[in-house]
């Protein structure tokens, strides 16, 4: 049986490859398709929009609806491009994605190393602020933020998606938290540790990998949002989804494509960064974590 | 005053009773063992002497000191792990020293006592390394290495040798004896080891659903257990028990035996059983005690020979164990490979009198 299978599989598995390589290529093709669309209708000038086809390679590149997009679109009736609510996007997500992984680890590691009475308890609850629609929570919260004199202002905005995202991040570090040892703990409450020492000299850094699933998410998550975005904030200090929807629909003049091609590629680009960054340190901490305790 | 005096600790989870009313006290640099099978509180003991589970009721000082309900790092205590729990994070040289830091020891005595003590250890040439670098042996000694470092007044141990294999296991035992006799510390061990038990042990506590069974030295335990739990978790091959009735012999007493070679009547060396004639009593005899005829023991009126049928040999090469049914039960007898008896065939065994003890079948405590 082994002599069998032993010059059969060689042709057979070339055979399987190409099929698989075939396959891959096409699916990767018809995923690809949509944002090369998007990139040669940004480079394009509006003449050539007009007299070309959805597909057609651009014939000669310009910026100028990307710059258009940067600093100058009209957003409603300001037009001052995107510039402006690309950086609220940015005042917005570095605080909540910090204080949300933040504080979802400590909540991880408080459930699980120092276990309270009503600690199961306490994590389904919070468990079930998973599966709470973002519709569900508008109109209490728009109450809460009013209450608090927070209504409009970014601060509110970053404070409703530091509650909405702990959550996942609490969910994150407490089932990552979970595999690590008690022992560990143990070990260095014996050599003399405290609570927050343990917490930033053995967790913290046991916890990268955990920390960038975390950043991550929680950055695609707000970055990508909208609805909390039109709701709680307010004219300057929109995000940028809202900027981006306000630009394309703003129904003055001609329909220019390449400014809104532009303009959500510029919207898209921090998450793909985010991803090609810290997706190169993910593996990087899966394999520096890959310690037995 | 003791190293560590363990007043009438009680611990209970709801309503289970995990431990009921434990009494111990060590003098100082002692070796206490507490072994017992699992699930029989011995852990847990361990983790309530170094204050990382609370107690329910009792007392527990260390050096004369009432450490009840202090944390973990008051106490003086070092302690080592099963899973060895060092740091992933950081190398060897700070796992040693981390304890050293947090209580502000100045940097320069840090790494005078981390070359101490890894030069003791033999893991000098480790110390830039991370612990997933290391092996089982090696990850053993840093563990050790970094309770050490403290020098508490009282060491810790939690199943230390449970994650290495056999061979390793046995050096480490002697390396902690090693150890152990150079430091002069004293020292808490759990195991459910016997061997390790007996051959690390100034003190060893036997442990059993919650309550010690015996306390005292290896010596004593193993000739004069106080219960047949004791005797039988004790020693491998394990104590024999054999049901059998007192009688009188005479002017003495005896117990009757059936070997499969006719009945033949043992006497009894202890006076504690001269009222109990006509009683069933359990005979524990160890294996060792119940071997081939020696001449140079035919004097001794302490070594009485009778006729047995042997069931099975099973030769482990510097002995041979002999298996003979007597009363029904399965008795194990130690003799030399030349003069064992092949199965089915009659051999004069000699028992060792002065070693049989007596216990009660109903309470399995013991009588004599």
């Amino acid at each position: 049986m082994s002599s069998f299978s032993a010059d059969t599989p060689h042709s057979s598995s070339v055979m399987g490859r190409i099929f698989i390589y075939g396959i891959l290529l096409i699916v990767a093709g018809y995923f690809l398709l949509p944002l090369l669309v998007m990139v040669f209708t940004s480079v394009k000038s509006m003449e050539e929009i007009r007299t070309g086809s959805l597909i057609s390679i651009p014939t000669s590149i310009t910026f100028d609806a990307w710059s258009k997009a940067w600093s100058s679109a009209c957003t409603g009736v300001e037009c001052s491009g995107l510039s402006g609510y690309f950086w609220n996007s940015v005042w917005l997500v570095t605080p909540t994605v910090s204080i949300s992984t933040f504080l979802g680890a400590l909540n991880g590691y408080v459930l699980t190393k120092w276990n309270f009475k009503g600690a199961d308890v306490f994590f389904s609850m919070l468990l079930i602020g998973c599966f709470i629609p973002f519709q569900v929570i508008l109109l209490p919260m728009a109450r809460t933020l009013g209450f608090l004199g927070l209504a409009g202002t970014t601060t509110g905005l970053i404070m409703v998606h530091i509650i909405y995202g702990l959550a996942f991040t609490t969910l994150f570090f407490r089932n990552f938290y979970v595999s690590i040892p008690n022992e560990l703990v143990r070990a260095a409450q014996i050599d003399g540790a405290g609570f927050f020492m343990i917490f930033w000299k053995i967790m913290l850094p046991l916890s990268i990998p955990i920390i960038v699933v975390s950043v991550i998410w929680q950055f695609t998550q707000i970055w990508n949002d909208f609805l909390f975005g039109v709701v709680f904030s307010a004219g300057e200090s929109q995000p940028i989804t809202v900027a981006l929807n306000n630009l394309v629909n703003t129904s003055t003049g001609v329909k220019e494509y390449n400014v809104d091609m532009a303009a959500a590629i510029i919207a898209a680009l921090p998450t793909l960064f985010v991803y090609v960054v810290a997706g190169k340190y993910f593996v990087r901490g899966l394999t520096a974590g890959a310690v037995k305790g | 005053m003791g190293a560590l005096t363990i007043k009438n600790v009680c611990k209970s989870y709801g309503p289970t009773d995990v431990l009921k009313g434990v009494n111990i006290d060590i003098q100082a640099g002692e070796f206490l063992i507490l072994v017992g099978p699992s699930g029989c509180g011995k852990s847990t003991l361990l983790n309530m002497i170094a204050g990382l589970d609370g107690i329910t009721s009792g007392e527990i000082q260390i050096d004369g000191r009432v450490v009840n309900n202090l944390p973990p790092k008051d106490r003086d205590i070092a302690m080592v792990f099963q899973s060895y729990a060092l740091y992933p994070n950081m190398d060897i040289r700070r796992n040693i020293s981390f304890g050293l830091e947090i209580r502000k020891v100045p940097k320069s005595e840090q790494d005078r006592i981390v070359n101490e003590v890894s030069s003791m250890l033999q893991i000098d040439q480790l110390l830039d390394r991370k612990p997933s670098q290391l092996s089982g042996g090696q990850r053993q000694r840093v563990a050790m290495g970094r309770a050490l470092a403290r020098k508490p007044a009282l060491y810790l141990f939690d199943e230390p040798l449970s994650n290495l294999d056999a061979k390793l296991r046995v050096d480490m035992r002697t390396e902690i004896k090693m150890l152990h006799q150079r430091l002069k510390t004293t020292i808490v061990y759990v195991t459910h080891d016997q061997i390790e038990a007996m051959t690390l042990a100034d003190k060893i506590a036997v442990m059993k659903g919650g309550i010690v069974q015996q306390f005292g030295s290896p010596r004593q335990l193993y000739d004069e257990p106080a219960n047949m739990f004791v005797a039988g978790f004790m020693g491998s091959p394990s104590m024999n028990f054999i049901p059998c009735k007192v009688v009188s012999m005479g002017n003495e007493t005896g117990v009757e035996i059936d070997g499969g070679a006719g009945t033949f009547k043992l006497p009894v060396r202890s006076n504690q059983l001269k009222s109990s004639e006509g009683q069933e009593v359990m005979l524990g005899i160890r294996p060792e005690k119940v071997t081939h005829k020696i001449e140079s023991h035919l004097e001794n009126s302490d070594f009485h020979l009778a006729k047995c049928r042997v069931s099975i040999n099973e030769p482990t090469g510097p002995d041979t164990n002999i298996f003979i049914h007597m009363n029904g039960a399965k008795v194990v007898c130690r003799s030399t490979p030349d003069s064992a008896k092949d199965p089915g065939e009659e051999m004069e065994m000699m028992f060792d009198l002065s070693k049989m003890v007596f216990f009660d079948p109903k309470t399995e405590e013991r009588l004599a």
